[in-house]
């Protein structure tokens, strides 16, 4: 049977609109089971809030099983709070303690800024993607499947870096407001696999670069990979610096330029 | 007066009915494409695919989402697979027994013309995806890996890990973020739409209000694709993600779209149990798992031994013990009814006693720890962390939950709705799954439409509209359906009642669950029909919404989708209650055999039920499609 955490503090930041002054607000909460997820402690303060006639807590989430990445979140200064790869929608309350503070923030990082409460705008993530992050295939023209043989390792290797579910954790827990490691995930996806070698070098130079613009520098703090709610290894990172790094070294015209 | 539907399917052998069909289309010319501008609503699979195929082809697409980013969309929560006719294990596999399959698993009541399609297009799916960058699973030799699913002898199904729709939505909504940094979509995020408007008899575009601002806007188009996915969560407690609605359909349908099958939904049988009353919603564990797990009970209501001093003796694998030759893999819908009764006869396990055991034990001693881990490493991690038991040491514990809907809005042989010019796919249609989904089918069936179904099709639509532009967003149809929105949200505002949208919505979901959800009666039926409109009316009185209508409201947007859940509920049952017979997913109690399988009634049942909608859900017209059958024949659907 479930046990329950009793005597809870909330402290949750509320902001109303981008551009007004947010501040933390403090909610005790009496009692909550721990087989509760943490979104549903929010949903029963939600609950509550309306009952007493206040507006709810604004917060983004979807899926609840840590695929789709929409929730966020920082917990106690964590991106996705203490469990180690885990989204906070999969964190539960048995993770935590009677009688705690709990301080729940937005994703801290100035290229995602703050919509309402804890929902920010994650879109700059859209343009990475938007100008690279793709294989050039439009429907019809495609041969055979198993014509195209990808040996098991590499196959393995490309789903370990696309299984990032775009959530912004690791742009959250850097301390440069990064996204190395949400690129280098989409860039190694594609990039490892044999159908992705045409883009290669013009999808690595697009891609980093659109980050460049929305994005701060990476200095290899790793914060990203402690962070992420699957585990995606930084190794993707140097994947991606060096083939950047051979982008720029066959593309003369550029080099010329600059 | 209900008229008899006809779904347009084209003539000719079912084998040579879709290429009849594309050799007789009519074309738009390359140059003229641009002219013509597709609103596409939702970037799941079909609608992600849909965008990106017509952009590609050179129309003007419009792409709308109410997520942050298109790439958040339901679709990416499919775990197990996706199906396809490729034969590549030489087991027997072809078009034909994936057609056959998918027409059994849907107990009988899907259109021959679209499954044969949906059969034939699904070997190119899985080419294209690959082509995309899609990281299926591979054997040590490069070649593409298959795996079984529930309903089917052969091997046929096409996996990444546990997250395949992860996958494949990466891959199609990569194409449409391909597509919008070229120009040749618009991309509209954090937007709902919240009327259809029609004008003289066409879809002349949509009404959406943006999340954000709370501004309504209308968009004036060609021809318009509603890909909004399914309505699982009228059940409050569902798989599906949290914000999923059906309140795009149902606009809709209040425009003219008829309504087909609401009656038809999925409960899956391998979720994790309920663990107590703050649940806000349930997770699936793929059905793939039933490759590997055996499903079982105690043998006696009364045990209390811990689960591993059960003896073999003591337990029983109900699934293998009933369906033999299927087994664990039997269907959804039989798989979840034998667990309810499983359950139902006190032999329930876990401290509820509300879940049955998965068990992998014999899979272990067989193929080895790490095999076994290695296919399941991320449910197996999933379910942990959501339960905080080790399923690898002690059985996993499951129990059916709303998972998937059949039914969905009417659709002809060219996926358009009874309103011209509105098209709609993927889940949100209801044409292709009959009574009963088969596993790994929605991610091929929202691939098929938008991929390889809608971008013919519309062409077909458009082609004679050369020259004959809609009206545009200044006509006083699109201004009344804006001002009507912009009311409809006020108007929850000003209610100023006592209980929040998710009370409601959670007893609504209750209802449903009790008298339209496993097993369903006349009895049952008529009470809900009885409960619901009082509850609504008590919905339309006692609603409380904080905050206001002119910035990000969470409160109000889950308002507006609960009033369309309590209308689409009153269709369930009613629909429920018309269709004396047992099907697939629709069990009614009074219509089964000795042993407790569905009884159908084909002499008056073999039909698709569509509901024109008048004034009132509780009016709803029922008409009718008859399906016919040349393909296949009308058998008992056995899996003993």
């Amino acid at each position: 049977m479930a046990n329950h955490l009793t005597n809870l503090t909330l402290k949750i930041w509320r902001q109303p609109s981008p551009g007004a002054e947010g501040h933390f607000e403090s909610y005790g909460v009496d009692s909550i089971s721990d087989e509760a997820s943490f979104l549903e402690l929010l949903d029963v303060l939600n609950e509550r809030l309306i009952d007493e006639g206040h507006e709810a807590i604004a917060f983004d989430h979807d899926c609840r099983e840590g695929i789709c990445g929409t929730c966020s979140l920082m917990i106690n200064g964590r991106a996705h709070g203490p469990q180690r790869g885990t989204a906070t929608c999969q964190l539960h309350m048995r993770k935590f303690a009677s009688g705690q503070e709990i301080v729940v923030e937005p994703w801290r990082a100035t290229s995602f800024p703050i919509i309402k409460d804890l929902v920010v705008d994650r879109s700059p993530f859209d343009r990475i993607i938007e100008s690279g992050g793709f294989i050039t295939a439009p429907t019809g023209g495609a041969p055979d499947a198993n014509l195209i043989s990808i040996p098991k390792v590499v196959a393995d290797a490309s789903m370990d870096a696309a299984e990032c579910i775009g959530c912004g954790a690791c742009v959250a827990a850097c301390p440069n407001g990064a996204a190395s490691l949400f690129t280098a995930a989409k860039v190694s996806h594609l990039n490892l696999l044999p159908q992705g070698q045409a883009e290669r070098y013009s999808r690595v130079e697009a891609m980093v670069e659109t980050m460049d613009e929305y994005f701060g520098s990476c200095t290899n703090h790793g914060e990203c990979e402690a962070a992420c709610p699957k585990s995606i290894s930084i190794d993707f990172i140097a994947l991606m610096n060096k083939d950047y790094l051979k982008a720029k070294f066959a593309n003369r015209k550029e080099l010329s330029r600059t | 007066m209900s008229v008899v539907l006809d779904a347009k399917i084209p003539a000719g052998p079912i084998e040579d009915k879709w290429d009849h069909y594309k050799n007789d289309m009519k074309l738009v010319n390359p140059n003229n494409k641009r002219k013509f501008k597709v609103l596409v609503v939702g970037t799941g699979l079909a609608g992600a695919s849909a965008a990106a195929t017509l952009a590609e082809l050179g129309y003007q697409v419009d792409a709308f989402t109410f997520h942050d980013s298109p790439r958040r969309a339901h679709s990416i929560a499919a775990q197990g697979g996706i199906n396809a006719a490729k034969n590549y294990r030489g087991d027997g596999d072809s078009v034909h027994r994936l057609f056959y399959d998918t027409v059994k698993g849907g107990d009988f009541r899907s259109r021959e013309g679209n499954v044969h399609r949906l059969a034939q297009v699904s070997v190119d799916i899985i080419d294209q995806m690959v082509a995309q960058g899609v990281p299926f699973a591979r054997e040590y030799g490069g070649l593409l890996d298959n795996r079984s699913f529930g309903g089917a002898q052969v091997s046929r199904t096409f996996y990444a890990r546990g997250q395949t729709g992860q996958q494949l939505l990466l891959g199609a909504y990569q194409q449409l973020a391909r597509q919008i940094g070229l120009g040749g979509v618009r991309l509209f995020n954090r937007v709902e739409l919240v009327d259809t408007v029609v004008i003289d008899g066409r879809c002349a575009g949509i009404v959406t209000r943006d999340l954000m601002s709370g501004e309504i806007q209308s968009h004036a188009g060609d021809a318009v694709v509603l890909a909004t996915g399914g309505y699982g969560n009228v059940f409050f407690l569902s798989t599906n993600a949290m914000n999923c609605n059906v309140t795009a359909a149902w606009r809709a349908h209040q425009r003219g779209a008829y309504f087909a099958n609401p009656c038809y939904t999925q409960i899956h049988p391998t979720c994790i149990p309920q663990a107590d009353d703050t649940q806000s919603k349930l997770t699936l564990m793929s059905e793939s798992l039933r490759n590997d797990g055996r499903v079982w009970v105690p043998k006696n209501a009364d045990e209390t031994r811990p689960v591993d001093q059960i003896p073999e003796e003591d337990r029983d694998y109900y699934l293998e013990r009933l369906y033999p030759s299927f087994g664990n893999l039997a269907p959804r819908d039989i798989s979840s009814r034998a667990a309810k009764r499983a359950v139902d006869t006190g032999r329930g396990v876990g401290p509820l006693k509300n879940g049955v055991y998965l068990d992998f034990a014999a899979a272990f001693e067989r193929v080895g720890y790490d095999t076994v881990y290695e296919r399941y490493s991320n449910l197996f991690e999933m379910y942990e962390r959501i339960t905080g038991e080790n399923p690898t040491k002690v059985p996993m514990r499951i129990y059916p939950a709303s998972h998937y809907t059949m039914g969905g809005l009417w659709v002809d042989y060219e996926l358009m709705t009874t309103v011209p010019g509105l098209y709609c796919a993927g889940e949100a249609n209801f044409s292709d799954h009959g009574a009963n989904r088969l596993g790994a089918s929605a991610l091929m069936q929202g691939l098929a439409d938008g991929y390889f179904v809608l971008p013919y099709t519309i062409g077909n639509y458009l082609a004679p509209l050369l020259g004959k532009p809609g009206p545009g967003v200044d006509h006083p149809e699109f201004k009344a359906a804006e001002a009507a929105a912009a009311q409809r949200f006020h108007g929850y505002l000003d209610i100023k009642g006592t209980r929040s949208p998710d009370w409601f919505h959670r007893e609504l979901g209750k209802i449903i669950w009790d008298y339209c959800g496993m097993e369903r009666t006349e009895q049952g039926l008529d009470k809900a029909l009885s409960e619901l409109p009082a509850l609504y009316s008590e919905f339309q009185k006692d609603l409380r919404v904080t905050g206001d209508g002119e910035s990000m409201n969470q409160t109000l947007e889950k308002a507006g989708r609960v009033d369309d859940f309590f209308q689409l509920g009153m269709l369930m049952c009613r629909d429920a209650l018309e269709r004396r017979e047992s099907c697939g997913g629709h069990f009614r109690s009074e219509y089964q055999d000795e042993e407790g399988e569905a009884k159908r009634d084909d002499e008056h049942f073999a039909h698709v039920a569509a509901w024109e909608w008048a004034g009132d859900p509780m009016k709803a017209i029922r008409n009718v499609e008859e399906l016919e059958f040349e393909a296949v024949h009308l058998a008992t659907r056995s899996y003993k």
